[in-house]
């Protein structure tokens, strides 16, 4: 009966009842939907970063990490890996590379970048250019003095595939070593820059070029559920700890992208703060004039004998229902909207450049985290409840004398 | 032993400036089973002394004792206690929650003192059977008419067996053939259920009804009359 006399009063004045609940529902949307945009933007400034050949964890000879040069190698990769096998998750993948600055020329230009040797097959999983080859073919294990470049890099050299650029570097020795490759295939990346960075060889003829045996510049290891690289990273440095190899991991190697997605974690709460302060203004007026309409009512159930709680709580359960109501519609509309959206991304080629340089895509695919939205509906429903107490309150403080002269 | 004592109660209201002597060293006392009316001019203090027996508000000096219970000392909850279950109210008017239907209406205050649903069902529609409502059960106060609230109301106010029910000029919003319609119900109930009823007036008609008159006049006791 509680329920019901609470139901019938929610529609006695069904304005107000709807714009209290288009409010709410509008609030709720705007939390969720905003906060999938963004955890969209996040995960793909992290996706494009675990992939631009960082991987969940990373493994370098130490030294490697304060200088990037060849003298600090892990030479002999295999055993390396054998060690660990026990520690990674079944599913994870892994990649060895050589990396080395080089200095690539042709008759027109010259420029710097970073010349990764590696492992064709390998890659698959691991970083973008497992995938990335879109022109010409990818290089393969036993290919000499093949490589692949980006289409960015391509066109600032003006030359094509077929073509051959001198790569220069510093050997094992320290002395020059230099060596003509031929352009066998054109990779594309997500950023521009990434595609100006890096020439892939294969392993094998970088390791020679070097002159560095067996050896390696890092293994990276991608672990399919991410949530797990703390963990794994912490059992491999076990094993690995008397060793002369360190583990890093991504939050150790990109310190941007976790400061980004720190501050977008704060800005979540921040937003929902934003959002809700603006509703509770709504929902505290147009209950304070629901109460102040019906100050007879009150007035009359206290003579009879109802208990001020008790009357407190009948304001509530009016405003939990409406709360409620617009919460479940507010649900609706804010999933509904995403997933229309996410079939298809949101194109931000527009503002692409922009966005190239925090590390996004131009599009962003949004994603709803079940953590977002559960924040998204305990504030409005907590919050809207305790600012509700305040028209309650008032409803209950009501004395009878005061509301027969209240007409 | 009385059922409701009032013991040399004032009541002055402050408005603004003026202080208004709205109930000046009243002493009353009223047997069980009384049928009594309050009777006097408009402003003469009948709703005032009314609120006080009913523990709606309190005397600024003096004590009212309603069933043995002594309002000077109860706190405010165990007072909206002894209205629940000891004092039934007829107001004026505004006497109905006008979301909920007859039957609704005469169930709440025994939802409020925790009656099982079937039970309270039960008794609410033989109260609306004793004052001729059978057919109303399911309207909302908005269909029904002024003496049908009414009847209502004392429906209401019977039905969880209070040991009195005040009325605050019932019939006043009422032609004089449906107050007079009303009275009889009350005067029914009081014969039939022994319930004491306490209701203020200024209406000839329906002193006549009263077994006992008492005439208030500028918040004094001008006259007190048994018949
Ligand atoms: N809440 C109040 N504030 C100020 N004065 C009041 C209040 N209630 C009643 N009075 C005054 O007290 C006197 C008695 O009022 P009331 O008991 O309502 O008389 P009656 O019911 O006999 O018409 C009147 O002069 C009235 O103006
Ligand atoms: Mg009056």
């Amino acid at each position: 009966m509680e329920l019901l006399l609470a139901w019938r009063n929610i529609w006695r004045n069904p304005r107000r009842t709807v714009i209290i609940m288009i409010a709410v529902i509008i609030g709720i949307w705007t939390m969720i939907a905003l906060t999938s945009l963004m955890r969209g933007m996040v995960n793909d400034m992290f996706e494009n970063g675990i992939s631009t050949l960082t991987g969940d964890i990373k493994l370098y000879a130490s030294g490697y990490h304060n200088d990037p040069s060849i003298e600090y190698r892990i030479d002999d990769p295999n055993s390396v890996m054998s060690e660990i096998a026990k520690a990674l998750p079944y599913d994870s993948k892994y990649a060895a590379r050589v990396r080395v600055n080089a200095i690539a020329s042709n008759a027109r230009h010259s420029i710097g970048l970073t010349l990764v040797g590696i492992d064709p097959d390998k890659e698959a999983g691991v970083s973008f250019i497992g995938n990335g080859v879109v022109g010409g073919r990818m290089i393969s294990e036993d290919d000499n003095n093949a490589i692949v470049i980006g289409q960015a890099l391509l066109e600032k050299f003006e030359t094509r595939i077929g073509h051959k650029l001198i790569l220069m570097s510093q050997d094992s020795q320290n002395e020059i070593a230099s060596r003509a490759f031929k352009i066998v295939g054109v990779y594309r990346a997500k950023l521009q820059s990434t595609e100006k960075q890096y020439v892939f060889a294969s392993k094998h003829s970088a390791q020679k070029m070097l002159g560095i045996g067996n050896g390696v510049s890092e293994i990276s290891i991608v672990i399919n559920d991410h949530e797990k690289y703390e963990q794994t990273a912490q059992n491999i440095r076990a094993i690995l700890k008397n060793s002369d190899i360190e583990v890093y991991t991504w939050k150790d190697l990109l310190p941007m992208l976790k400061a980004y997605m720190e501050i977008f974690d704060g800005f979540v709460v921040l937003w929902y703060l934003v959002v809700f302060v603006a509703m509770a203004f709504g929902i505290v007026n147009t209950m304070l004039m629901a109460v102040f309409e019906r100050m007879r009512e009150f007035g009359l159930l206290k003579a009879l004998g109802m208990k001020p709680s008790l009357i407190l709580r009948s304001v509530l359960i009016e405003s939990g229902i409406i709360l409620i109501m617009g919460v479940i519609a507010g649900n609706l509309l804010a999933f509904g909207s995403v997933m229309m959206v996410a079939a298809t991304g949101i194109d931000l080629s527009a503002l692409a450049s922009g966005f190239e340089y925090v590390g996004m895509s131009s599009a962003i695919y949004p994603e709803i985290l079940l953590n977002d939205v559960l924040l998204a509906n305990v504030v409005v429903l907590v919050l809207g409840l305790a600012v509700s107490t305040y028209p309650a309150v008032k409803a209950s403080r009501i004395t009878p004398v005061e509301a027969m002269a209240h007409t | 032993m009385p059922i409701v004592e009032v013991n040399g109660v004032d009541k002055v209201y402050q408005q603004g400036d003026i202080e208004i002597h709205a109930l000046k060293d009243i002493h009353l006392s009223i047997a069980p089973g009384s049928f009594a009316a309050i009777a006097g001019p408009s402003g003469s203090g009948k709703t005032t002394l009314l609120n006080m027996i009913g523990g709606l508000d309190l005397p600024d000096h003096g004590d009212v004792i309603v069933d043995g219970c002594h309002f000077s000392e109860m706190n405010q909850s165990q007072l909206a206690e002894l209205r629940l279950n000891r004092i039934g109210f007829v107001f004026q008017s505004y006497n109905l929650i006008p979301v909920l239907s007859a039957v609704e209406n005469v169930e709440y205050v025994m939802l409020l003192q925790g009656v099982e649903k079937v039970e309270r069902r039960e008794r609410a529609m033989a109260m609306l059977d004793e004052v001729g409502l059978s057919e109303k059960y399911h309207n909302r106060p908005s269909e029904l008419s002024g003496g049908q609230q009414q009847r209502v109301a004392v429906a209401r106010a019977i039905v969880s067996n209070p040991a009195i029910v005040l009325a605050d000029e019932p019939t006043a919003n009422l032609d004089s053939k449906t107050g007079e319609g009303l009275l009889k119900i009350m005067a029914a109930m009081n014969e039939k259920r022994n319930v004491t009823f306490i209701f203020s007036t200024h209406d000839k008609m329906v002193m006549d009804y009263a077994h006992r008159l008492v005439l208030l006049r500028d918040g004094m006791i001008a006259d007190d009359e048994f018949k």
